[in-house]
């Protein structure tokens, strides 16, 4: 039978000093795609060849579609912002690679070190 | 010291048993409804208004596996902390500790977002009355600051009121449904003229998979009231799975709706569809009504997300995975007050901050991390306590289909994150890989190893 694991005490800095570190990994993680910038890349909506005249019949709408653009208040001009607006789909295939490498990596270390503390955790409770 | 840490005291003070299905059923819908109000509609955006339908009941379908698994394992480990205690039981403590950020960070994040739609709300209501430009941020902070609030002074009062907020709102979808005159096409709804092909084709389906979650987002923090319901083996299978159907009811009619009466170019960037729907339908009781309801359903939706948020927050400091003092009851309303005003500013900091979609993409992410944590959660826990070991108080069928079936809709859906916001999805990565290499370098030493496994069970089996 060994002894049971008794951890140390954490101070008052320490304890604050972890809040404040799981805070700043947390404002870093969501300012981090705006600095590199590619997410804004990434979204933004690739806009339709340069339209001289906006018209219901060149944006594709129907009278029905017009008749509801009209009832929300949108005039062709302003809703051809709205149609022309289209995602772009094109998949980069190292970024991708590299994605599914990242979180595959993460959930399999993850596993593998719970694990072992779990192993660890059952010793302690059932062994001692 | 007029309060009790958790952690270390002798005698610990507990949260009370107060708690009914309705409640669950309240905790679970209320996060989740201001979904069918808003944001489920950027699925449309992503794909048309089919791919939308589509991932409404594929997504429907991952969080009906969801819930049936959260079902029986909640039912079996009643404890604060939801899925963060089934993972400490069942896994380990890394995993552990990544599934309590997951559930801090999700409704912490959503929570954030639902305080923003009730300042853009005001804004709206401000500009009709002829007030432009209101600042949303000071009903933004008023909003988390006020529930936060309720949420200190006790959990039978902040759930009961979610309960009735809910079902108003709910209500209120149903008589939009009516209102409409649903079964006379061409009436009231254009369908025929409004519905389209796929504009993307098929994978315009898969991007619009990642704001499906947007319809059900949440439902699975039912289990989060695990300690202070009267009977967990009854009241979170009802509440989760009654919340579920409600659920699935309420984002078919939000859809038919919706896509009746709006051309989908516009329906996939209104920030406020179904008040929207009302506005067109030129009724200004319809339109006030639907207004009070996306108010009630965002405050509802913020409400639970702090409670279970700190009930998160409060079990990882319980068991030492952070600073102990977060671990701490209210003596008198028995309620995680530490936890519940440390979140508080950090809702707060991301409610009135710029980084809204990615907030949202912070939200999602973190679910989508914690339902593939369920698959393999749930394979483990029948492997190492086979029916018959222990008691359960649900037993889920059909096993291990809806874990498989969740494990291959989660994959899904991680590709269509990579297709909207592939560089988000990374650094938030990044910030799960950092906190768990800070947690076994720094924070696993003052875990006590033998109190991270406190039901009455057998040795589990292969260990």
């Amino acid at each position: 039978m060994s002894k049971n694991y008794t951890p140390p005490n954490q101070s008052l800095f320490g304890q604050i000093f972890d809040s404040i570190l799981i805070l700043a990994l947390v404002y870093a993680s969501l300012m981090l795609p705006l600095l590199m910038k590619e997410d804004a890349k990434a979204e933004e909506p690739t806009v339709a060849a340069e339209v001289v005249v906006n018209t219901w019949e060149s944006l594709g709408q129907n009278e029905v579609m017009q008749a509801q653009w009209v009832k929300l208040g949108h005039n062709p001009d302003s809703a051809a912002a709205i149609i022309n607006n289209r995602f772009d789909y094109t998949i980069d295939p190292m970024m991708l690679l590299i994605t599914i490498l990242v979180v595959v990596g993460y959930f399999v270390v993850m596993l593998k070190v719970s694990d072992k503390q779990y192993r660890e955790v059952i010793a302690e409770k059932f062994d001692n | 010291m007029a309060t009790a840490t958790a952690a270390n005291s002798n005698r610990r003070i507990a949260m009370l048993k107060v708690l009914n299905p309705f409640h669950i059923w309240a905790l679970g819908v209320g996060i989740v409804l201001v979904g069918e109000f808003m944001g489920w509609n950027f699925t449309v955006g992503k794909g048309g208004a089919y791919a939308s339908l589509i991932a409404c009941w594929v997504i429907g379908l991952l969080y009906t596996c969801v819930a049936m698994i959260d079902s029986e394992v909640t039912s079996t480990v009643a404890a604060a902390g939801g899925q963060y205690t089934q993972a400490k039981h069942i896994i380990g403590p890394l995993m552990a500790f990544n599934v309590g950020l997951y559930l801090v960070m999700a409704y912490t994040m959503l929570c954030a977002a639902d305080a923003w739609v009730v300042g853009y709300l005001m804004q709206t209501g401000a500009a009709v009355m002829g007030f432009a430009d209101l600042d949303t941020r000071p009903f933004a902070i008023l909003t988390v600051a006020f529930l936060a609030w309720l949420n200190y002074r006790g959990v039978f009062m902040t759930l009961t009121i979610n309960l009735v907020i809910t079902f108003l709102a709910f209500m209120a979808l149903v008589v939009l449904f009516f209102a409409v005159d649903p079964f006379s096409q061409g009436v009231v709804l254009q369908h025929q003229g409004l519905l389209t092909d796929l504009p993307y084709g098929w994978i315009g389906v898969i991007a619009s998979l990642q704001f499906g979650m947007w319809y059900y987002l949440g439902i699975e923090g039912t289990c989060q009231a695990a300690e202070e319901v009267r009977s967990a083996g009854r009241a979170i299978p009802l509440g989760t799975l009654g919340g579920m159907l409600t659920l699935l009811v309420a984002a078919t009619i939000t859809w038919f709706v919706a896509s009746g009466l709006m051309p989908w170019q516009y329906l996939g960037q209104a920030v406020t569809p179904m008040y929207d729907a009302a506005t067109l339908l030129g009724s200004s009781k319809l339109q006030l009504m639907l207004f009070v309801a996306t108010a009630f359903a965002a405050i509802a939706s913020a409400n639970g997300c702090i409670n279970d948020a700190s009930r998160a927050w409060f079990s990882l400091a319980r068991d030492r995975y952070i600073p102990v003092f977060f671990g701490a009851i209210h003596p008198s309303y028995r309620t995680p007050y530490r936890a519940i005003i440390f979140l508080v500013p950090i809702a707060i900091s991301f409610a009135v901050t710029p980084l809204l979609d990615q907030v949202i993409t912070f939200s999602i992410l973190s679910g989508l991390l914690g339902y593939t944590f369920m698959t393999f959660n749930m394979l483990k826990f029948r492997k190492m306590w086979p029916l018959g070991s222990i008691h359960r108080g649900y037993i889920h069928p059909f096993h291990p289909l809806p874990a498989i079936t969740l494990l291959v809709l989660c994959i899904a859906t991680y590709f269509a994150t990579f297709l909207g916001y592939g560089a988000t999805l990374l650094s938030i990565m990044a910030f799960y890989i950092m906190a768990s290499i800070w947690f076994v370098l720094q924070r696993y030493q003052f875990v006590k190893r033998a109190d991270q496994f406190t039901m009455p069970w057998p040795r589990p089996k292969g260990y």
